[in-house]
């Protein structure tokens, strides 16, 4: 369960003594910001709260809020969180992760954690670059991405967070980005599904990508460009002249004009955030074609595992006594008299 | 039945000791039937060793060499250290076993076979050009030529099975003609096998005519031949209540009773590898003792989640084998660094990468000790037999909270296979140590990284109200924990990580037979005990001058080991690899220490030690 009791804090009960060391203008202040104006809002208690994070730029992220903070090894991150809420299922945990630290190094860990559902907030911080290592090529970055290891452009395929969330498992995904005014939304939306709730955010690196999610997250044409996705909500954009609809034929979603706002005879689809089918395909969504998904993709809550290890230990030792005498002379014995 | 006499014949009725091996194919149920064997030897008071030798896979082609499966087992009237080096009697249930077999085999001793097993195609398969039958192969052995395929079918016809289930029961008939040999009661078993078979009633009673048929075979043939009935007195040991332990066992009730003394909830992180999963598998069935297993989806994630868990309060444990631990290195630096309790048990087997995962081998030292990336020192202790690694599992418990560091607990696959008698101890006679949590600052500022007297910072669970902090892998500043990467702070951190390892208290290194000074100290660690144990006790027989000394502590060192070695003229180490305890011993003692290296997958012989000792000392 999250944050059993809830408290009153404010923004800055969230910040630190620790000087922040991203590069001035990096997309992480904003969601720095987000988050401490998120969990405030949350009533979350600070002692109750605890950041785990792996590698990278984004990593650095538990030494800037006040709260408990484990910034771990690359990759291994979900391994740590899983331990911890297993040890201690009431924390109210966050992992922070990043292109590189999640998907490649810690595919595997961030797999597993998806698909056990440990009940804690995955913000996957998305900038399709390796940033703290100097600008490399990431598992997220677009073919043809200059680096300097991929000094005339990469030509592996990148890999999509949310659609990688989803196939592993995932029973919550969001979608924001950094400087989204919409982004703690998300957060909370994530904050209050029980399980693993996945969040992929877009975010900047000014040094080594800059801009490079310029194309739907910049205010002007954001209209036309974001689709923000709100349960039992019609699925519109560009001022609710457009919205997304099935294509009954190709079983694959298409843009349809609305005209009037008469949605419905467009055939508009009303979001459902448990409809797992429709959430493969908004996930799949390329952006070009059609406007960048945003918000809760998905949100289907099933038990949780900290719940099922708990439930199992209980089963396992009904009617037993730990009587650790008792252990030790188990089996067949014997005894040497005196 | 055959028999056939050797020229030398070995009496074994008048021996103080017998090793026995049930070899067959991997499918014949050696393992069972050695094990079976071992708890009615326990049972019988004699003191014991065994030394379970499997393939790596399960289901080897049948009748092949490489899929010989042998079960070695030594006892005696007498103190029993070691699994036997050549056996008295060989079981080989076909032809494969015995040729895989045969040469370790002590001239003169017996050799019983199955020729139901010694067809044509059989002997191709173990690559036999004649029948060792019928040439002079096994010339220099007592020979017991049964059909024991033949005699198991018509011992179970009555209960209508096909004919490869009927022969599965193989291995009980030949059961029975062992416990007939060396006069051990049949009951135990009958019960044991009514309880296993539970729900197959028919296949329990098969079997149970199986192994009275072996029994009653021995009884009533004509005992001219090799086959003689052999009874050993108990061995006088300490009053007490006895059962048998295996070393992975003795590993998980250590864990338990260690984590019961701390007053902590066991959180265990393991991921399947041979020999160390046994450990996985023996604690997902205590759950009732507040234990959590966590089956991860690798090695690194297993030792990760158990960090996690210590971080937030429980007492974290992770369990390999040398391939996985080599995967946990950098996890262990993390342990390290945040200065978190961790036990990683590692049961080394034979290596690099792969090698010899069912073999034994002691090669994983200077991964214990030095195989981590920067200056990451931890403590590491070596159990030296299955019994002795419920106390060692305990203390690595201890130095791990008492010392706010990651601790190796070093076995091998054949201390974790291997069983002897164990005398049960009394968890009351353990001294609790309580874990202690800092529930608020010390002083004005909390200080997560301000030590107490024995170097150990603070444990602090999160949840606990104002005590937030961070912590991570980036170097440390003294005291507040931030973030310093100051090159005075490195300097002085990496000074008190070493030093805080250093300062563990362990208790003096003691000879455990012998004088403390003298001409030769051996000197060991880990499962070489018993071979090294005899083989000194055997040449102090003859008058020489030599001591054993078994070192638990391989890091940091007892205090006065240096001494120690300094007041003998020689010093040598058998160990199970190219010499890596030596390598350690002369770079801290500057002592002359000379290797005895033994790298085939199997423990020492006490001969082979034997003569080294004589050879030093010659």
């Amino acid at each position: 369960m999250n944050a059993p009791t809830t408290i009153e804090t404010t923004l800055k009960d969230w910040e630190t003594d620790q000087e922040v060391r991203w590069c001035p203008g990096c997309g992480d202040y904003a969601i720095l910001k987000a988050v401490q104006r998120t969990l405030p809002q949350l009533g979350a208690d600070p002692a109750n709260t605890c950041f785990i994070s792996g590698i990278g730029c984004s990593s650095r992220f538990p030494y800037y809020i006040e709260s408990y903070g484990f910034h771990t090894i690359h990759g291994r991150a979900p391994a740590v969180a899983t331990g911890v809420k297993l040890a201690n299922p009431d924390l109210d945990v966050w992992l922070v992760t990043g292109d590189g630290d999640g998907l490649s190094i810690g595919g595997n860990h961030l797999m597993h954690v998806l698909r056990r559902n440990v009940n804690m907030q995955i913000m996957l911080f998305n900038n399709e670059i390796y940033g703290l290592t100097k600008g490399q090529a990431s598992p997220t970055s677009r073919e043809g991405t200059k680096s300097p290891s991929t000094p005339i452009g990469s030509y592996d395929h990148p890999a999509r967070p949310a659609a990688f969330a989803l196939g592993s498992g995932a029973r919550f995904v969001g979608r924001g980005f950094d400087v989204s005014k919409n982004l703690p939304d998300v957060l909370k939306a994530a904050h209050a599904h029980q399980g693993a709730a996945f969040i992929e955010i877009f975010q900047n690196c000014i040094v080594y990508n800059k801009d490079v999610f310029h194309e739907f997250a910049a205010p002007k044409g954001a209209e036309d460009s974001q689709l923000w996705l709100e349960n039992g909500e019609p699925m519109l954009f560009a001022k609710e002249s457009k919205g997304i609809t099935l294509n009954r034929e190709t079983l694959a979603l298409e843009v349809v004009d609305v005209t009037d706002g008469d949605w419905e005879a467009a055939g508009v689809f009303v979001h459902d955030v448990t409809n797992r089918s429709i959430a493969h395909m908004l996930v799949e969504m390329p952006f070009g074609p059609f406007p960048m998904a945003l918000g809760v993709l998905y949100d289907d809550p099933r038990p949780t595992f900290e719940a099922a290890v708990a439930k199992e230990r209980n089963l396992a030792s009904e009617g037993k006594t730990p009587d650790l005498a008792a252990l030790l002379a188990k089996g067949q014995t014997w005894t040497v008299d005196s | 039945m055959a028999t056939q006499t050797a020229d030398t014949r070995s009496d074994i009725s008048n021996q103080e000791a017998i090793t026995v091996r049930f070899a067959g194919d991997s499918g014949d149920g050696m393992q069972l039937t050695g094990g079976q064997f071992t708890l009615s030897t326990a049972l019988a008071g004699n003191d014991l060793a065994t030394f379970p030798d499997f393939p790596a896979e399960i289901r080897a082609p049948q009748g092949t060499l490489f899929g010989v499966s042998a079960f070695q087992i030594n006892f005696g009237a007498r103190e029993v250290d070691t699994a036997g080096d050549a056996p008295d009697v060989l079981v080989a249930m076909n032809p494969a076993a015995l040729k895989v077999n045969l040469p370790a085999l002590k001239p003169g001793g017996l050799v019983i076979i199955d020729t139901g097993e010694f067809t044509k195609r059989n002997l191709d398969k173990a690559k036999y050009d004649t029948s060792p039958l019928d040439d002079d192969t096994l010339a220099k052995f007592d020979t017991l030529k049964l059909d024991i395929s033949a005699m198991t079918l018509e011992a179970v016809k009555p209960f209508g099975l096909g004919k490869k289930e009927a022969l599965r029961s193989k291995n009980m008939w030949t059961l029975g003609l062992a416990l007939w040999m060396f006069d051990r009661p049949r009951a135990p078993l009958h019960e044991w096998l009514r309880a296993k078979f539970k729900n197959k009633p028919e296949i329990a009673d098969a079997n149970i005519a199986a192994l009275d048929a072996g029994h009653a075979y021995g009884e009533t043939a004509e005992l001219a031949g090799p086959l003689q009935q052999v009874h050993l007195d108990p061995v006088p040991t300490a009053p007490g209540l006895y059962r048998t332990v295996t070393g992975a066992e003795a590993v998980s009730l250590g864990l338990v009773a260690g984590a019961r003394l701390l007053d902590l909830p066991m959180f265990f992180g393991g991921y399947p590898i041979t020999p160390a999963s046994a450990i996985l598998h023996h604690l997902a069935k205590l759950k009732e003792f507040n234990v959590t297993t966590f089956q991860a989806e690798d090695e690194i994630a297993a030792i990760c989640a158990a960090i996690g868990a210590s971080y937030a309060g429980s007492l974290g444990v992770t369990s390999s084998s040398g391939p996985g631990i080599a995967l946990k290195g950098e996890a262990m630096g993390l342990g390290i660094m945040t200065e978190l309790p961790l036990v990683i048990v590692n049961s080394q087997r034979g290596g690099p990468s792969t090698g010899l995962p069912t073999k034994t081998e002691q090669s994983d030292l200077y991964q214990a000790v030095y195989g981590r990336n920067g200056d990451a020192p931890l403590p590491v202790i070596a159990a030296r037999s299955p019994g002795d690694a419920f106390e060692c599992a305990i203390e690595a418990c201890r130095i791990a909270v008492q010392y706010m560091t990651p601790v190796m607990l070093l076995t091998d696959g054949y201390i974790a296979n291997a069983s002897e008698p164990w005398m049960v101890p009394d968890p009351d006679d353990f001294e609790r140590f309580p874990a202690e949590f800092l529930t608020q600052p010390r002083g004005e500022e909390l200080l997560p990284y301000k030590r107490n007297e024995r170097g150990a910072r603070p444990w602090i669970k999160p949840g606990t109200p104002g005590m937030m902090h961070r912590i991570g892998g980036i170097e440390k500043a003294a005291d507040t924990g931030h973030i310093d990467y100051s090159p005075d702070n490195h300097q002085k951190m990496t000074e008190i990580r070493r030093d805080k390892v250093l300062g563990v208290d362990i208790p003096d290194q003691d000879v455990c037979l012998g004088d403390t000074s003298g001409t030769l100290a051996v000197v060991g660690w880990g499962s070489t005990y018993g071979p090294i144990h005899q083989a000194v006790t055997r040449a102090r027989a003859k008058g020489l001058s030599v001591s054993h000394i078994h070192v638990r502590h391989i890091w940091p060192m007892p205090g006065n080991l240096g001494d120690l070695l300094r007041s003998f003229d020689h010093v040598m180490v058998p160990e199970m690899n190219t010499g890596q305890f030596k390598t350690v011993l002369r770079d801290q003692y500057l002592v002359d220490a000379q290797p005895l290296t033994k790298t085939s997958g199997q423990p020492f012989a006490i001969a082979e030690i034997e003569s080294a000792i004589e050879g030093a000392l010659s």
